[in-house]
């Protein structure tokens, strides 16, 4: 049990596996750019799953609080927050690129950029 | 409060913050670079103060809002650290300084406030990381500095930039996440970000199996930031088709700060805690530097585009800077923090050169380059003797860097012997690939019926040469870069085991 009760470390695995994939082999811009988004995602979970303490609420203070109650450690949930804007920065910036290649180039798979590169 | 005091913090914040004012200025007239130039003139001075302060009282250490380290966010300033300092925003000043009429001519000036700000953003971000002492706004300011570099690098003139530009950010992205990666499994096991506190608390971990996987994304991560080779695929491109003042900028620093953050992590970090550890970093990176000097200076020697064959040198360099780091000895590391310094100065001279022939020329082929010594006695000039100070001829300042690696190789022997005869090597194929552009420079008739271009503007010419000046006057006093060097190094090997 013990394997599957860590499914979220396989879910993090499986994810960053077909991120990488996605970014390595495929050759069309959008597509390499979603495969980079899942990749990052994968990251956020790790950090998210890490955080979690067994039995334990939600990290808010409020004067409803038992004394003793576990909550889940809020800090890599802060670290995440950061790293998911820092995402959706690389993703945004990545796509707006691909248009611009889209606008230079009229398509948006690299094999035949990069063929147009080659061309002089 | 004393303003002084507040200095590591302002090192970061003065650009981070002019970088909307720039951006919100009109296209029209010269404020926005002025602006900008001005604020990296700030940096350096401030950078310059941080120097001082670091060489009479050693490191500085400085709590971001007055919370205590290591629940705040700590900044930690060695000497290691200000020499990158000065490197980052020496490089920015005076490729700005230089490139102001190029870049509106290369990029045209509507988009100049904005690529201006982002030009910002890249040293705020970049002096973010040499100044943080904390792991996780490393990777921030990682991410701040790189996506304000890829806005740089899509600016340049001609298509491929786009195409460049993809690749350096996916394979950027990619290297921050991987470094990201590390940094949560070592979370993970200690409960901190804070590099120091993390070092301490390393020693107390049981289980090393996360540990050794934190190491192994963050080297690959770092190294990936780096173009470490064989992860240099997106840097040749990236520095060719950028704007040429931006190359300037870029090749003499931003490597190097990812190099920084490798080294500091590792030798402060894993090193001491981890028993063995410096034998796997040595056999690990060891082949690929050697790989890096000689793969990248063979493609350079067959490369046609002037541009692609320094950013390949520059991949060739990089495996000159980690081979020190790698032997693992006083002597290596000292090699490689002046070769950080050292490389800066030579990359910036030639990268000018380079841009000034592109001003002119409007061309990067060697073919269309014939003839250049003759249109242009002063810029080639600067770049022979930029070129002499690359190889490594005495008096300059890559004679100093090459000097203090061989040294550091002889301490180990047989195999030692090895290296040097291999960095010998490597030396004699830049021989060959700078004579390659001097040649033609020189000893080619200009193409035919081809117009001969005027020498570069004077004010290009002066900061060139101010720049190839430099590389003599480091070569001759290697003071400044040895002391701030040698305060480094008991820090960074003194914890280990």
């Amino acid at each position: 049990m013990q394997i599957l009760g860590l499914y979220n470390y396989w879910i993090f695995i499986l994810l960053l596996a077909i991120g990488l994939y996605a970014v390595i082999v495929k050759s069309n811009y959008i597509k390499r750019m979603i495969g980079l988004a899942i990749f990052q995602a994968a990251v956020f979970l790790l950090f998210i799953t890490m955080d979690k303490v067994e039995g334990g609420t939600a990290p808010i203070f409020t004067k409803y609080m038992v004394p003793g109650q576990l909550y889940a450690n809020p800090l890599p949930q802060v670290l995440i927050l950061t790293a998911i804007v820092v995402g959706i920065s690389v993703t945004a910036l990545g796509l707006a690129i691909a248009i611009r290649i889209k606008e230079e180039y009229g398509c948006v798979e690299e094999h035949e950029t990069q063929r147009m590169d080659r061309e002089p | 409060m004393n303003l002084l005091e507040q200095l590591p913090a302002l090192q970061v914040v003065v650009p981070l913050l002019m970088a909307p004012l720039v951006a919100m200025l009109s296209g029209r007239g010269a404020l926005p670079w002025l602006l900008t130039t001005l604020t990296s003139a700030a940096s350096f001075v401030i950078a310059v103060l941080l120097t001082q302060q670091v060489l009479a009282d050693g490191p500085l250490f400085y709590e971001m809002g007055g919370w205590s380290v290591p629940f705040g966010i700590g900044l930690a300033i060695g000497p290691f650290a200000t020499l990158m300092l000065l490197v980052v925003t020496g490089a920015s000043t005076l490729a700005l300084l230089w490139g102001g009429a190029s870049m509106d001519h290369e990029v045209g000036r509507s988009h100049l406030p904005l690529l201006y700000s982002s030009w910002l953003m890249a040293l705020a971000g970049l002096l973010g990381i040499v100044v943080s002492g904390d792991a996780f706004n490393i990777f921030v300011f990682m991410e701040i500095s790189s996506l304000a570099s890829y806005v740089l690098v899509a600016a340049g003139p001609d298509r491929r930039a786009l195409t460049a530009t993809f690749k350096y950010l996916i394979t950027g992205t990619v290297g921050a996440t991987f470094y990201l990666i590390g940094v949560g499994y070592i979370y993970m096991m200690t409960g901190t970000l804070n590099l120091a506190d993390m070092a301490a608390r390393l020693g107390e971990v049981s289980e090393l199996a996360p540990v050794l996987i934190a190491t192994g994304f963050i080297l690959v991560g770092l190294g990936l930031k780096a173009a470490l080779f064989p992860m240099h695929a997106w840097m040749p491109n990236a520095y060719t088709f950028a704007p040429s003042a931006v190359a300037v900028f870029l090749a003499a620093c931003s490597t190097k700060v990812a190099l920084f953050v490798l080294i500091r992590f590792d030798f402060v970090v894993f090193q001491p805690n981890l028993a063995g550890h410096g034998l796997m970093f040595t056999s690990f990176l060891l082949p690929l530097c050697v790989a890096a000097f000689l793969v990248g200076s063979v493609i350079a020697v067959f490369e046609s585009d002037l541009k692609r064959l320094l950013g390949y040198s520059s991949v060739a360099q990089i495996g000159y800077i980690l081979l020190g780091a790698s032997l693992l000895s006083a002597a290596g590391t000292t090699a490689a923090m002046l070769h950080m310094f050292n490389h800066a100065l030579i990359k910036a001279a030639l990268f000018m050169a380079a841009g000034a022939l592109f001003l002119r020329y409007g061309s990067m082929r060697l073919s269309d380059l014939a003839g250049a010594g003759r249109a242009m006695p002063w810029t080639m000039a600067g770049f022979a003797l930029a070129g002499l100070s690359l190889i490594g001829v005495p008096l300059t300042v890559g004679f100093i860097s090459k000097w203090y690696l061989i040294l550091a190789a002889l301490e180990h022997g047989v195999g030692g012997a090895v290296l040097v005869g291999l960095i010998l090597l490597s030396s004699l194929l830049a021989v060959i690939y700078i004579w390659k552009v001097i040649e033609v420079a020189y000893f080619r008739e200009a193409v035919e019926g081809a117009t001969v271009p005027a020498e570069a503007p004077v004010w290009m010419l002066s900061l060139l040469w101010l720049v190839v000046l430099g590389n003599f006057w480091f070569g001759i006093d290697p003071s400044l870069p040895l002391s701030l060097a040698g305060m480094e190094v008991p820090a960074l090997l003194g914890g280990r085991p």
